[in-house]
């Protein structure tokens, strides 16, 4: 185990800047989800850690040695690929055992530590199978049992399950939380869906186009989202944003509405701001702001609403269940009791 | 199916039924669809082997159909110490060949598999040998082994590296090795390109996987690369000797079989006995004797090809 820290990390291919001075921390033991929208640079960060790409500015240490010019092996790290990139033509077991094959190992401490971790894994009755003869899941979980295996200072994966379907991801996503409690080894994870993120880390880096938006623990994040970005990517259903002005200490909507907004920033008054309102923060109120109802989206445990308010569309999600029908009226209220208030121009977090 | 089930049964039971059970019968339609193909590989390969092996076992001559006179011309052949150098020639010629050819083919596909500058440019360069013509090729090697012109002599000499012209052509062992060298510069771009191709298949990622697990580049290819590509190299050797030991034109052109035999291949032989020497049985038992080697050359890589285990099973994530 160790700690991971990049500093003022910068990747160019060619001339083209695509990582663009990254710092992050990663504590001993830590769960750390780097999360972002497709092509913002997570795996190229993975894999300078990995050292699959060179730094091109920088520095990389793990565990207080700067690895930027020790080559991958020395690295003693170990990744999960997200095409899980097992050896085809060899067995279960013998994919497990390369790297201490490689390294010259004993036999018996190649078997104790390969029926180790599949036991870890659930791998066991598996282990004579050749990759092709797997599923998708027991693939995934070959790729962690190599990973296990080497007993690294860090585990590294990109994008693990998104290759599965919907139910197994769930499931994986458990296994993978539990191998963490279990090991306890530090980790970094790629994945572009939030949902993953929030699920799974201790701490979440969100990154967009190369550079780091915010880090914090998961639901830091969502409770205080220090810019337009982060607000909108992390939560699903996504945040509504509504724009307009603070007046009088209220928000009035470009629409024409007004929302209460609880402590009014400093210095906002007359300002364009943007409110973001989440859809779970939302509830019916009779002296609410009225609204069209659009869409009515049931899904069992809630109702997800589309509505229809001054010339915009917001989302709102309800845990009861809702007999409103599209074009009726609906009065609503944020029931948070402070906004979350941007900056119109820079995105940026107004704080009260 | 279903045209039979709604043709109207109006008139004349009987008959269509027939018809109709036999235009929708998958197997009879098959046989008909079959029919052209199957009787071009009889007018143009079936035929002329059988008449070869027929051939081979009667007394016949140009000008002279000839008598079945069973075993007689390959007890002769067989006997025949020309024929046992040329058999010598010919697995020789094959074995060295074929192996040089997979060590320099898998060498450059290697090496073209990497980023190189004017990556397109060379991979086309590389297959020049291949689209020239063999004649054409077998004449440019005349002249660079040629006895008083030969550019490799000349440059040795310029080089002081020799004093005298090699007898590229003139010496037994010479030679041998001068056609061999031709018909490798021939074979080569066939194995590198399908190497190539093979090499682009195995995914990027198994290397990085393969570089985190500590290998170095020669671990790599011997525990990652060579065992993925094992079922085409099996392809393409198993084509490569083919082509080789039937190999005819390189030689024709370059040493007719000379000096004293010691390059004739069972193929030349079997051309020069049957065509230029006009004994047609003998030289069809030559050619046909070729037959139970190239089985046993296929035999071989279809044991080889065999679906391993490790490729049975479905490739989709
Ligand atoms: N080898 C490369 N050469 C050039 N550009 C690359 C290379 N690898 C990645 N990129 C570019 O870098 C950006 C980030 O890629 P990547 O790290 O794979 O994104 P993510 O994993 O977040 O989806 C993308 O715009 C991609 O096109
Ligand atoms: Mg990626």
């Amino acid at each position: 185990m160790a700690s991971v820290t990049i500093r003022e990390v910068r990747k160019a291919f060619g001339p083209v800047e695509i990582i663009h001075g990254v710092n992050i921390d990663i504590e001993d033991g830590e769960f750390v989800i780097l999360v972002g929208p497709s092509g913002c640079g997570k795996s190229t960060l993975l894999r300078m850690l990995a050292g699959l790409e060179n730094i091109t500015s920088g520095e990389i240490s793990i565990g207080n040695r700067v690895v930027n010019q020790v080559p991958p092996k020395e690295r003693d790290i170990a990744m999960v690929f997200q095409n899980y990139a097992l050896y085809p033509h060899m067995s279960v077991a013998d994919n497990m055992a390369f790297s201490m094959k490689l390294r010259g190992a004993p036999q018996s401490e190649i078997t104790e530590r390969v029926d180790k971790a599949a036991r870890i894994l659930g791998l066991t009755q598996l282990l004579d199978r050749y990759p092709r003869q797997l599923s998708g899941g027991q693939r995934q979980r070959v790729a962690m049992g190599r990973a296990i295996v080497r007993d690294p200072q860090v585990f590294l994966f990109d994008e693990p399950l998104s290759n599965l379907d919907a139910k197994l991801r769930v499931q994986m996503r458990t296994e993978i939380k539990e191998l963490h409690q279990r090991l306890k080894t530090t980790t970094v994870y790629v994945t572009h869906d939030q949902i993953e993120a929030m699920t799974m880390a201790d701490k979440i880096v969100v990154m967009h186009d190369g550079i780091v938006e915010q880090i914090g623990a998961p639901l830091d994040l969502y409770d205080n989202p220090d810019n337009l970005f982060v607000a909108g990517f992390i939560g699903s259903p996504a945040m509504n944003f509504i724009k307009g002005r603070i007046e009088g200490g209220e928000f009035v909507a470009d629409g024409g509405f007004r929302l209460p907004v609880g402590k009014a920033p400093a210095g906002a008054e007359g300002r364009p701001v943007i409110y973001g309102l989440r859809p779970e923060h939302i509830r019916i109120e009779a002296g609410g702001v009225p609204t069209e109802v659009v869409v009515v989206e049931p899904t069992g445990s809630e109702t997800q609403v589309v509505l229809r308010v001054g010339g915009q569309e917001i989302v709102a999600v309800f845990k009861e269940r809702l007999t409103a029908r599209p074009g009726e009226t609906l009065a609503i209220s944020p029931s948070l009791a402070v906004a979350h208030l941007f900056d119109a121009d820079t995105g940026r977090r107004l704080v009260a | 199916m279903s045209d039979a089930a709604i043709t109207p049964s109006g008139h004349d039971r009987a008959g269509p039924s027939f018809w109709e059970g036999l235009k929708t019968n998958r197997n009879f339609l098959g046989f008909w669809f079959m029919l052209p193909a199957a009787a071009f590989l009889v007018l143009f390969l079936v035929y002329p082997l059988g008449l070869g092996v027929w051939l081979s076992f009667t007394d016949s001559k140009i000008g002279n159909p000839g008598d079945f006179i069973g075993l007689e011309n390959y007890e002769w052949i067989i006997g025949d110490a020309k024929f046992q150098l040329a058999v010598f020639n010919t697995l020789f010629y094959t074995f060295v060949a074929s192996v040089v050819k997979f060590a320099v083919g898998l060498y450059l596909a290697i090496l073209l598999n990497n980023h190189l500058p004017f990556k397109a440019m060379i991979r086309a360069v590389v297959l020049i040998p291949f689209i020239v013509p063999t004649v054409l090729s077998a004449i440019a090697f005349w002249w660079i082994f040629d006895p008083q012109f030969s550019v490799i002599s000349w440059a040795l000499r310029k080089w002081g590296w020799i004093s005298g012209n090699i007898d590229f052509l003139g010496d037994p062992w010479n030679a041998r090795i001068s056609v061999i060298f031709a018909n490798v510069w021939r074979g080569v771009p066939f194995i590198a390109i399908t190497l190539l191709a093979g090499l682009q298949t195995v995914s990027p990622s198994l290397y990085e996987a393969a570089t985190l697990d500590g290998a170095s580049k020669w671990q790599m290819f011997r525990y990652v690369t060579y065992p993925i590509l094992t079922p085409i190299i099996a392809v393409v050797m198993t084509f490569s000797v083919l082509f080789t030991f039937t190999d005819f034109q390189l030689i024709k052109v370059l040493t007719n079989g000379g000096p004293a035999g010691t390059t004739e291949l069972m193929a030349t032989m079997s051309y020069n006995t049957a065509i230029l020497g006009g004994r047609i049985g003998e030289g069809a038992a030559i050619s046909t004797a070729m037959i139970p080697f190239l089985l046993g050359a296929i035999m071989i890589s279809w044991f080889g090809l065999q679906k391993r285990k490790w490729q049975q099973g479905s490739d989709n994530d």
